[in-house]
């Protein structure tokens, strides 16, 4: 027991000389929605560990991503019908588009790693696993694909971000992320990556909680938990203001 | 103004709170001043601001809960509501707004939510700012010309007639088969829960021409109805869809019920066939922007529905 010990320490030790690591953190853990919510701005920083303290020569990248958690989405494609009227007429399934997805780079992801990297660690709006369901033509997939993420990013809720990386002095990272109003609740996660030649040195990931507090959440959860006493109240709120204007009214 | 900003917990967006009490406070006058809802304003006023439209018109037929009780009580105050007709009414109605729900899933299912509900308003708001803007054209000229207005006289229609089991109506002073009622109801619950109105543009004018009632007790029993068929569509919204947004149902609310208040002072003092022709050409323009979205280029080509 203490000689595999003594051999993982070992091990960790050689490791961490070799490599690079990332010290990640966020400004904020937990984004409250409350009742004047108009969106917000995460900063997500944090310190590259070189071996030895020594900062190597050369172009050292810093890409961060802040995702949502995953949905299961369909995504319908209006078409004019007859000449006359725009409908619904085609459809497919996403089975893991993020609900939200917010990439910041030291440079253009382009420039930093080439597409197969992109595509591996999902960095970029265009390499996203969405994981369409099967049988699509490519061409179809690809409209789709195109179509939601920029529904997405004019909503403001796919964004991409490139030389929003601030890195001083070669070990401190930092970049500011907007949150919009439309954000949905739910665990986030901020991956941090060093890239460094065109290879991911080194990843790590800070976690960020996005709910309703308060009135917000309690409303949110009672329409969905107690429906019938939600609505119950709802209707005498309602009946409640109507009685007491018109009563109120006939006294001026 | 982002001081006055208010997240709406349910629609899920933030929207500027005056301006909901705002527009609230204007279909309030207009129902004062005109005796209808004004939901088949609201509703589509609210997806223009960004509001899911399920959300708006759940949120929307509660408004109108709010702005009948006050009508409805000073109508049953002085025996303006025929209560066997408004029960069977409310009945159909209440049928409508179940099967209303159900076509609403269906509809959802198929991704052609939002386009029927769409070509329905257009149709909807084409009819009602039509007739009334010729109906009030045709008042202003009589008026102008010094010929009195055209009134037409009550009478029961052909294909009522022919319904089975004709019941006596005391208050309303007719006999007619339950069934008319009943259908009527079921249309406008339909209606209720899909669109958000009251439905009282159809309601009035069908219960004066086609059933032919007394015309005392015409608005009182279509408030009543209302009143208790958009209650159930709430209901039915809250327990199927959680689509009712108590936050913004409140803003609306507490503009509409001031508004309907103000809006009765009015109609005593302004000349109603100019204010007619305005409101039919605001209806107009509604359903103008809508035609655009239907027709020339959509908001959106593509659509997100979150599966799970």
């Amino acid at each position: 027991m203490i000689r595999f010990l003594s051999i993982l320490l070992g091990w960790l030790l050689l490791s961490a000389a070799t490599e690079p690591t990332l010290v990640p953190d966020v400004s904020d853990r937990k984004i409250e929605i409350r009742y004047s919510f108009h969106g917000t701005q995460i900063l997500v920083f944090g310190a590259i560990l070189y071996p030895n303290g020594v900062v190597p020569d050369g172009q050292t990248d810093i890409a961060i991503v802040l995702r949502g958690p995953s949905q299961s989405i369909r995504v319908r494609e209006k078409q004019k019908l007859g000449g006359l009227i725009w409908v619904n007429a085609d459809e497919t399934r996403f089975r893991s588009a993020p609900a939200f997805y917010a990439i910041a780079s030291s440079r253009p992801i382009k420039k930093i790693v080439d597409a197969n990297t992109a595509d591996i660690f999902e960095l970029g709006l265009n390499s996203l696993q969405l994981s369409p369901s099967s049988g699509m033509a490519v061409d179809a997939e690809h409209r789709f694909e195109q179509g939601l993420i920029d529904l997405r990013s004019r909503n403001a809720l796919y964004a991409n971000q490139a030389g929003n990386v601030e890195i001083t002095n070669g070990v401190l990272y930092r970049a500011q992320i907007d949150i919009p109003a439309r954000v949905p609740v739910g665990r986030y996660t901020a991956e941090h990556f060093l890239i460094r030649h065109g290879h991911v040195l080194a990843v790590a990931t800070s976690n960020i909680e996005i709910h309703k507090i308060g009135f917000e959440r309690f409303v949110a959860v009672s329409a969905v938990a107690f429906p019938l006493e939600y609505g119950l109240v709802v209707v005498a709120l309602s009946v409640l203001f109507g009685w007491s204007a018109g009563v109120l009214f006939k006294r001026i | 103004m982002k001081i006055m900003d208010l997240y709406l917990p349910i629609a899920n967006i933030s929207v500027n709170a005056f301006a909901i009490i705002l527009l609230g406070g204007a279909v309030g006058i207009l129902s004062g001043m005109f005796g209808l809802g004004g939901g088949f304003l609201t509703t589509p006023i609210l997806i223009f601001f960004g509001i899911p439209p399920a959300v708006a018109a759940a949120s929307a037929s509660s408004q109108l809960t709010g702005a009948s009780v006050s009508g409805v009580i000073a109508h049953l105050r002085r025996n303006g509501v025929d209560l066997k007709m408004g029960y069977i009414l409310v009945f159909g109605g209440i049928l409508g707004s179940f099967f209303g729900a159900y076509l609403f899933k269906l509809l959802q299912n198929s991704g052609q939510i939002d386009t029927v509900i769409n070509v329905l308003y257009v149709v909807l708001l084409c009819t009602v700012g039509g007739l009334m803007a010729r109906s009030a054209w045709r008042a202003i000229v009589a008026q102008r010309s010094g010929d009195p207005t055209p009134v037409r006289t009550r009478h029961h229609h052909r294909w009522i007639v022919a319904l089975p089991f004709h019941w006596r109506f005391k208050a309303s002073g007719i006999y007619l088969s339950p069934l008319a009622p009943l259908i009527l109801g079921f249309f406008t619950g339909i209606m209720t829960e899909l669109l958000g109105v009251g439905g009282g543009f159809i309601l009035i004018p069908a219960k004066v021409y086609l059933f032919g009632m007394r015309s005392k007790v015409v608005a009182g029993t279509s408030l009543f109805q209302i009143l208790f068929v958009t209650a159930t569509a709430t209901m039915v919204n809250a327990l199927t869809n959680h689509s009712v947004d108590i936050v913004l149902a409140g803003l609306l609310l507490v503009g509409s019920v001031v508004g309907a208040q103000v809006g009765t002072r009015f109609a005593e003092r302004i000349p109603p066939d100019y204010m007619r022709l305005g409101l039919a050409v605001l209806i107009l323009l509604v359903a103008f922007r809508l035609i655009i979205g239907l027709g020339i280029h959509p908001d959106e080509i593509y659509t997100i529905e979150v599966t799970r």
